[in-house]
């Protein structure tokens, strides 16, 4: 097991420094000047050489990007001052820090992320063990139409229209906003729980459509047949067989989902004028903010390699077969 | 619960009723294309301490029949009509508690393939004890002593330590001596093995089916083995049921049936298997045609459009009458066991073509030495056009097992 | 091995059936097959191999049928694999007609592809769902440009004749025909370039009892009216005995014995062909009860006495103990001893040859420093599963585990 996470995040931090190169030298072949951006509306040529300068956009790009590298893992000195490591450097657009930002908007994607992940994991596996204990019925049919129209549903649209009735017309739900559970956790969760249901809604149709799918096939499965065999109640053959082969695919899935939606949700943080990751990455990308989206894209590939990550490591923990070296 | 039957001598089947009984059993199956019927009036008796081989090919409802007898049917999609008496209990209206109570403990059943048969995610020890657990109450303990016992009874080495151990960590054979161990834990009276060796090499073939054997004479209990191959019935099995698209079509002993068979379904199936000691390079006699489709399953006799003695029995007889079959050793089927003798020591099979003799085509040492099969029966998809090659009654020798 | 014809009646009749064997059409030497297992830290690389086929030697000759046992792991669908150059093989060498093809590449293959053609075992998957029986069975004639005369269409239709197929059947996709005819789809496709081998994979083995007869005389007719020679693998003894005049028998990756059919089946020398034979299943042991003929020679084939209360143990039943060894780490010497009675310790030093050995006939090689006498009568009984009754005794004669 040791090795294999060994093994892993050292493959992890290569693919986090292909994703950084990439990222890096595309930003590059665009056509804007990011410090004709920072220098604002009247920019005289003597200013934009010192912007240049002091974001060290005046060194050829590949030394720019090893900087940019060995800022983060060692800080790294800029004319204005030290910047500590982890270093992603400062932003074009208002020359504050990267890190720092992002650490300030990280508590907001992760209390989205984290909420609505137990709310459609809670309630989707839920909908689909009912579906799928009960598949054929009428409850089944009706399930899985609900979840129909639940994968077509798009958050900017339920979103707009939950603001709408719940906060703005009956007064039920209070406008979405972050606040820190440190200071409150009352607030925290009043504020959260409009972008908890509206995100859970869409993810939650997914999977109780995959849960009852992976069920009913593992129901026809030979081993399931033994069981029952046995003399072993229904109830006891769904849950200890049947459900037990249908975990695995689940945390898969589950595993992706909740790392790209570490990566920030960023519909739903602009649906929601939440000031997460994601829409700070949107943000960022609309301004040519190159440190910026940087920090953005390494942390949430980051998310995703990591949760993949625990989930191939779970695996072993799931299934007996799967032995980790 | 055995009351020990061992050697005693069993009574000829369909006597009286067994230990098992099973009377007009018909199950249908509703498909997207119509309703299938998998199993079409099927009765047998079986005691304790024998063993029932029931042989056919896919779609003959050999399997469908046993998973009847276990409940372990889908009962959204299946009808199940008869009666099976288990030890005097009807099964066939019986509640899925009083089922679930049978199951694993009364009666058990081994499956074909051992690898998918055994849950990957539990220890194989746990699986073992856990109709163990639940039909006796024991302590986990107490269970897991008991599934050492079996694991050690059916050939594991290190049963002690191989308790522990997942089914992949098992060979197939030993997946299969575990599975053994899982049916017999709670010492059933009835066990069905579907195709048990199927999926085994022909080394460890022999080796399960003399641990079956062995395991019967000292558990008493009686032993259904479902099979394809009637190889497999010759060594393990007493008496020996042939099914044929949801029906018996013939009876008795596996001497009586495998010495002097009367269906010209077995026939069919006898002389379409390549044997150790048989001819080698002549053709074999394949039986004509494909099995039919259960969702319009032919009229009358379910062999005739693939039988080559309909002409025989004489009129449309064949098409338009089901033939009954007798309650102990006999055939369904409209030659009766005297003229089916006859026509088969005296004419051959549907082809029709080999140098008849006093043996059989293809079995007998002779025909070895016949010629070269450059213009041996044509393609046998062809329906067998010809009838019988021979047909004059009487002078067959007396058949074999009559009761 | 071309002196088969003095050997019995069986093969100087096989021997009139196809051409006579001269050249041999296809030969293997020490042909082998390791496929790496990768592994290590904390870069993965080869750390074992699974020795599936270990320096076997065989040769082919122009329209016989080579029959190959054994049972799972033996490496006889890989030795179908190499000598069809559908894997490339670690070491040794397959030649064709003279030619070595062993590490030929796709261009020098492409010729002798269209001579030895394959038939594999499951007919509902090595047929293209989405393409008309036409298009399966014209497309080898397609890849290597081959337009015959008349047409390919044509061909083809004719090929479905052969095969016992209607003509009609050319615009049918497979989903419409049954196991068996599917098959017949299968051997249509591979007589498409007109083959000198076809190396058939269990072509039977997942076909019901009535239908696999169909097929094999369909192969049987093919050879004698065509002259293809056939590599034809299966774990049926009897089913290879029927169709093959010789027959190797293999086991964890080597040949352990080889020879025309009455050797293998008759004078068996090496304890595992023994084995493998006892094993075998028999429905006609009864029959010449019925028949009142006599089953004088049916060897192990009436040995094992059934019926009446459970198997009784056969006067020479043999029972081996537990299953074949991993391939990845292979016994040492003799592969078998582990499973052996007759093992001793040269069997583990020593690995003995595959060679003619004192009492054989001609062409009957045996891998075995003790072989068994040529016969398959056997006196007592050889129960080595501790699990069965009589396993006991067994031991007491001597058994090195």
């Amino acid at each position: 097991m040791l090795r294999f996470l060994i093994r892993r995040s050292l493959g992890a931090v290569v693919i986090l420094v292909l994703i950084s190169a990439i990222t890096f030298f595309l930003f590059f072949a665009l056509p804007a000047d990011p410090a004709r951006l920072a220098c604002g509306k009247n920019c005289d040529p003597a200013s934009l050489a010192l912007i240049n300068e002091n974001l060290g956009l005046d060194k050829p790009i590949p030394v720019q990007y090893g900087e940019f590298m060995v800022g983060i893992v060692a800080g790294r000195d800029f004319p204005v001052g030290h910047c500590d490591a982890p270093c992603f450097g400062y932003s074009f657009v208002n020359q504050e820090p990267v890190w720092p930002t992002i650490v300030d908007r990280f508590p907001t994607t992760l209390s989205l992320a984290l909420g609505a992940a137990v709310v459609f994991l809670a309630v989707g596996v839920g909908l689909g063990m009912i579906a799928a204990w009960r598949r054929g019925t009428w409850i089944d049919k009706l399930f899985s139409s609900l979840s129909l129209l639940g994968q077509s549903l798009q958050v900017y649209f339920v979103g707009v229209l939950c603001l709408a009735w719940f906060v703005s017309g009956l007064s039920i739900m209070e406008q979405p906003a972050y606040h820190p559970i440190t200071e409150n956790p009352a607030r925290w969760f009043s504020g959260m729980l409009l972008p908890w249901l509206v995100l859970s809604l869409i993810f939650m149709a997914n999977y109780s459509r995959m849960t009852r799918s992976q069920l009913v096939e593992q129901l026809h499965e030979d081993h399931v047949r033994t069981a029952r065999a046995k003399g072993l109640s229904g109830r006891t053959v769904f849950f200890r067989y049947a459900w037990r082969g249908a975990i695995a695919p689940i945390v898969t899935i589950f595993g992706m989902d909740l790392g790209s939606l570490l990566g920030g949700a960023m519909i739903t943080e602009y649906t929601f004028t939440l000031h997460g990751v994601g829409r700070l990455a949107v943000d960022s990308v609309r301004l040519t903010d190159l440190p910026m989206l940087m920090g953005v894209m390494l942390i949430s590939s980051a998310a995703i390699v990591v949760f993949t990550i625990v989930v191939d490591a779970l695996y072993a923990v799931i299934d007996p077969r799967v032995r980790l070296a | 619960m055995t009351t020990a039957t061992h050697g005693a001598p069993a009574p000829a089947p369909g006597a009286t009723g067994g230990y098992l009984s099973v009377r007009d059993l018909r199950v249908r199956f509703a498909t997207e294309d119509g309703t299938v019927r998998a199993v079409d009036g099927l009765s047998f008796d079986l005691e304790r301490g024998r063993t029932l081989g029931i042989v056919g090919e896919s779609g003959s409802g050999k399997s469908v029949t046993n998973l009847t007898v276990l409940g372990l049917h889908d009962p959204r999609t299946t009808t199940v009509e008869g009666q099976i008496l288990l030890d005097g209990q009807e099964l066939t209206g019986a509640g899925e508690r009083a089922l679930e109570r049978l199951r694993g403990n009364k009666m058990a059943m081994i499956f074909q393939d051992p690898l998918t048969a055994l849950s990957p995610y539990y220890t194989v020890g746990r699986q073992i004890a856990e109709p163990y657990r639940k039909h006796t109450g024991a302590s986990k303990r107490a269970a897991r002593q008991r599934a050492i016992e079996m694991l050690a009874k059916v050939g594991i080495p290190h049963a002690r330590r191989r308790v522990d151990d997942y089914p992949h960590q098992f060979s197939g054979g030993m997946r299969q001596r575990a599975m053994i161990a899982m049916a017999l834990i709670c010492d059933p009276d009835l066990l069905i093995a579907d195709e048990p060796t199927t999926a085994l090499d022909v080394t460890v073939q022999a080796q399960i089916l003399d641990l079956l054997g062995d395991l019967q004479q000292e558990f008493g209990s009686a032993i259904i083995l479902i099979t394809h191959d009637l190889g497999v019935v010759a060594n393990a099995a007493d008496d020996l049921l042939v099914m044929y698209a949801g029906r018996a079509v013939e009876r008795g002993t596996v001497r009586e049936v495998l010495s002097a068979p009367q269906h010209p379904y077995t026939w069919g199936l006898l002389d379409s298997m390549p044997t150790l000691a048989g001819a080698v390079d002549t053709p074999l006699t394949p039986i004509p045609g494909a099995p039919p489709s259960l969702l319009a399953p032919p009229s009358g006799c379910p062999f005739h459009p693939r039988c080559g003695y309909t002409a025989v029995v004489g009129g449309d007889r064949c098409a338009t009458e089901r033939p009954a079959l007798p309650a102990g050793r006999g055939a369904a089927c409209h030659l009766g066991a005297e003229r089916g003798g006859a026509v088969r020591r005296g004419g051959g099979g549907a082809a029709g073509a080999g140098p008849a003799g006093a043996t059989r085509t293809d079995n007998g040492p002779a025909p070895a030495d016949g010629p070269a099969p450059a213009n041996g029966p044509a393609p046998a998809d062809d329906p067998a056009g010809g009838g019988p090659a021979n047909k004059e009654p009487g002078g067959g020798p007396s058949q074999g097992g009559d009761r | 091995m071309t002196r088969d014809a003095a050997t019995g009646r069986t093969v100087e009749q096989s021997a009139g059936n196809g051409p006579p064997p001269g050249e041999p059409l296809l030969v293997a030497e020490r042909l082998t097959k390791h496929f790496p297992i990768m592994g290590g830290f904390p870069f993965q690389r080869k750390v074992g191999a699974v020795q599936a086929v270990d320096g076997i030697d065989l040769a082919v000759h122009a329209g016989e049928s080579f029959g190959l046992v054994g049972e799972s792991g033996c490496g006889k669908s890989t030795t179908g694999r190499l000598l069809t150059r559908l894997l490339e093989p670690t070491a040794g060498r397959i030649s064709y007609r003279g030619q070595d093809i062993t590490h030929a590449d796709r261009k020098a293959l492409a010729p002798i592809r269209s001579e030895i053609q394959m038939i594999f075992q499951d007919p509902y998957s090595s047929l293209n769902p989405r393409q008309t029986v036409g298009a399966i069975i014209s497309g080898p004639m397609e890849i290597n440009r081959i337009r015959p005369p008349g047409g390919r269409e044509a061909r083809v239709r004719e090929l479905l004749e052969t095969v016992g197929l209607s003509p009609e059947h050319y615009n049918r996709f497979p989903h419409e025909f049954s196991g068996g005819q599917r098959q017949r789809i299968g051997v249509a496709r591979a007589l498409a370039l007109d083959p000198r081998l076809i190396v058939a994979d269990e072509p039977v083995s997942a076909l019901d009892v009535s239908i696999q007869a169909q097929v094999i005389n369909l192969l049987q007719r093919l050879r004698a009216e065509l002259g293809i020679a056939f590599v034809f693998i299966a774990h049926d003894l009897a089913v290879v005995r029927h169709f093959s005049q010789r027959v190797a028998v293999m086991y964890l990756g080597k040949i352990v014995e080889v020879g025309d059919r009455e050797s293998i089946y008759v004078r068996p020398r090496h304890p595992y062909t023994h084995a493998l034979l006892s094993a075998v299943p028999d429905a006609t042991e009864f029959l010449a009860e019925g028949a009142g003929a006599s089953h004088v020679d049916a060897g192990y084939a009436g040995a094992g006495e059934g019926a009446g209360g459970g198997p009784a143990p056969g006067p020479g039943r043999i029972r081996l103990a537990g299953d074949v060894p991993s391939p990845i780490r292979p016994p040492s010497g003799c592969r078998f001893r582990t499973r052996c009675w007759k093992a001793r310790d040269r069997c583990a030093s020593e690995e003995p040859p595959l060679a003619p050995i004192p009492g054989n006939g001609p062409g009957h090689l045996t891998a075995c420093h003790f072989p068994e006498d040529p016969t398959t009568a056997r006196g007592e009984a050889v129960i080595l599963d501790p699990a069965l009754r009589g396993g006991g005794v067994a031991k007491a004669h001597g058994v090195e585990g």
